[in-house]
């Protein structure tokens, strides 16, 4: 008898696209943790007098005047201005252009990977938190707490979501910590009512009726019987809302509401693109690029997700 | 029927208050002073007997359950306040850039309807053919895509390059000296790229829905026994297949309609269109909180009726389902 993950996984890794946007993924995560290694205009390692250091960017030492150093890929810091070499175009000395303030695109966008990813796992994380709990409350107890759950979500719902979070943002300082905030706050509606309808599923299932006759405790019945059972498409719906908070986060930096310059996100960078852009195009190409990479990417895996959870679906390895 | 049309408009009640409660706490206990941002720079040297009568000509100065049970009530007298920012009434704003958004809104809605419905169907019927497979991969695609981003690159191509489409705004400077027919092709010349770019998302999903619908209803015992009578293709199609995998876009378009409005705050930036988003992005940015309140209470109120009448047309519309 085969667990039932080892039957997803098995499932999960014949579906091709699925395993693209899972190793797209695990390479943008892996950009998002190590970017100050891949673009930045301190080496990672240099041997100054004998001495090595690593890596260089911690510390304050001369690295001018090392014996041996070994730069980034990108030999740029995202945040280092030159005006010498303002608004150049992409594939001369810097391989995506530069900014209206001479920053190297590419490194630019790199840790903007960071903002993205950051903003994305943290805003979905706590609405998938908020809305576990609160879908297995309703979905456990019913009754009036079930109401009280459910008219609570068809609030925040019917909430024109963009209106409240630029309407909160204009009276919070723009920070990453406040989008994540808003962004996790209105977006736990969709995982809530999925773990709901599960859990209401689950509850007549005989195992659950014995447990709670032999006298286990709720939360023990809970956690260990019930929310076992009504995680998967809440799991999806997970994968689908870093998307979409990616896409609310880009969304706000671009109208000047969310990261804020100098600090790089691809929201801000595109948002100095288009007001450069009658004579400097790659500055609003290359960050939509990037956008549109990483949410097809989410969306491929939960898809993917979705198809290998479900039994009924058959996969068609092709 | 209709007793459950009375319960569901009373049950509108609570969850409007709900949402505009909160968002009238969110705006009022917000740090940020509207009376020195209405007064802009001057505000240092504003003494403070005149700050007081501001406050109290603007009824800022009451409890804050109190302004919200008085915007409450002048709501529903429709008088939405006056402006801090524009010094008009909030209602006469709306109605002055309603035109632009909703002009925008309804060809939007009909590229979405039109598109969305005809390639769904395609895809339906002739699922794993080519058809299909070319247009799930496309429309994929698309779902993908950051909007002002193709907004952006749309004015690159078709408006900087080309010369096409105007860059932004809704009509030309000489707008008033046209006749009717050049008024007409001038809208139409400004509104295109901003509808292009409202009107994609929404394609490709009302058309995996429809899809996804067209599919399901293929494979029910009624459309396989109609086949085995031998009714013919053409005819299970329309009146078998199509009629009832449509019944999914009426839910589509209760939630399309209010997220297309909200929609429009990006789109109108970027186009400088003077529609209501406009409206809405500066007035949060002055802490203008009547046209705040009334728009955001306006928007609550249309997603709610829209989803009422989605509720109601799905009854008229499939006969299987009941309403006690």
């Amino acid at each position: 008898m085969r667990s039932y993950f080892s039957f997803v996984k098995s499932r999960f890794f014949s579906n091709k696209l699925g395993v693209i946007g899972f190793v797209v993924i695990f390479f943008l995560v892996f950009v998002a943790v190590f970017a100050d290694f891949i673009a930045n205009d301190k080496p990672i390692l240099c041997i100054v007098n004998g001495k090595l250091y690593f890596p260089v960017f911690y510390d304050k030492v001369n690295y001018s005047s090392a014996s041996f150093k070994i730069m980034p890929i990108v030999p740029y810091s995202p945040y280092k201005m030159d005006f010498s070499s303002k608004l150049l175009p992409p594939f001369s000395k810097h391989l995506l252009g530069t900014d209206d303030l001479g920053r190297d695109v590419l490194a630019r966008i790199i840790h903007g990977t960071r903002v993205s990813i950051t903003v994305g796992i943290v805003a979905m994380g706590t609405a998938f938190v908020i809305g576990v709990i609160l879908g297995l409350l309703a979905g456990y107890y019913g009754g009036i707490v079930d109401i009280i759950i459910s008219k609570l979500i068809e609030v925040v719902m019917t909430f024109p979501t963009l209106f409240l979070i630029l309407t909160i943002l204009a009276f919070l300082p723009p920070n990453i910590y406040n989008i994540m905030f808003v962004i996790g706050l209105t977006g736990w509606t969709g995982v809530a009512r999925l773990v709901r309808a599960e859990t209401f599923k689950v509850m007549s299932s005989d195992f659950v009726k014995i447990s709670k006759v032999m006298g286990a405790p709720d939360i023990y019945i809970m956690f260990r019987h019930v929310l076992i059972n009504a995680i998967n498409p809440a799991v999806v719906s997970l994968v689908f809302g870093v998307a979409g908070a990616i896409l609310v986060e880009s969304s706000l930096s671009f109208l000047g509401l969310g990261v804020q310059p100098p600090m790089p996100s691809w929201g801000n960078i595109l948002l100095t693109g288009s007001q450069y852009i009658d004579y400097a195009w790659w500055l609003a190409l290359f960050p939509g690029v990037a956008i549109f990479i990483t949410v097809t990417s989410l969306n491929l895996l939960g898809e993917a997700l979705r198809d290998a959870m479900d039994p009924r679906v058959v996969i068609e390895s092709a | 029927m209709l007793w459950y049309v009375i319960k569901r408009t009373i049950l509108i009640i609570p969850t409007f208050i709900g949402i505009t409660l909160v968002i009238f706490l969110v705006v009022h206990l917000a740090p940020g002073d509207p009376i020195r941002g209405m007064i802009g720079e001057m505000s240092s040297k504003l003494s403070p007997e005149a700050y007081e009568l501001f406050k109290k000509t603007y009824g800022l100065d009451k409890p804050i359950l109190e302004r919200y049970i008085v915007w409450l009530g002048n709501f529903l007298t429709f008088n939405f306040g006056n402006s801090f920012q524009y010094g008009k009434g909030v209602g006469e704003l709306i109605l002055d850039r309603l035109p632009v958004t909703i002009t925008i809104n309804i060809f939007a809605n009909l590229i979405v309807l039109i598109f969305g419905v005809t390639i769904g169907v395609l895809a339906g019927i002739y699922r794993g053919k080519l058809f299909d497979k070319v247009s799930s991969v496309v429309l994929f695609g698309l779902y993908s895509l950051f909007e002002p981003w193709v907004a952006l690159m749309l004015i690159l191509v078709f408006s900087i390059n080309l010369g096409i489409f105007p860059i932004g705004g809704f009509t030309s400077i000489n707008f008033d000296q046209m006749n009717f027919f050049e008024k007409v092709a001038d809208v139409m010349n400004h509104i295109a790229l901003p509808v292009i770019v409202l009107s994609y998302a929404g394609i490709a999903f009302v058309a995996k829905i429809v899809r996804t619908s067209v599919i399901e209803v293929s494979n029910q015992e009624y459309v396989k026994f109609a086949r085995a009578l031998g009714v013919d293709e053409k005819t299970i199609r329309r009146h078998y297949i199509l009629r009832n995998s449509l019944i999914p876009v009426i839910t589509i378009f209760s939630t399309v309609l209010p997220s297309l409005i909200a929609g429009s705050v990006i789109i109108e930036k970027i186009f400088s269109l003077p529609g209501i988003g406009q409206l809405f992005y500066s007035a949060v940015f002055s802490r203008d909180y009547p046209v705040v309140m009334g728009l955001s209470a306006i928007s609550a109120l249309l997603t709610l009726i829209s989803l009422l009448i989605a509720d109601l047309l799905y009854a008229v519309v499939d006969p299987r389902i009941r309403y006690e």
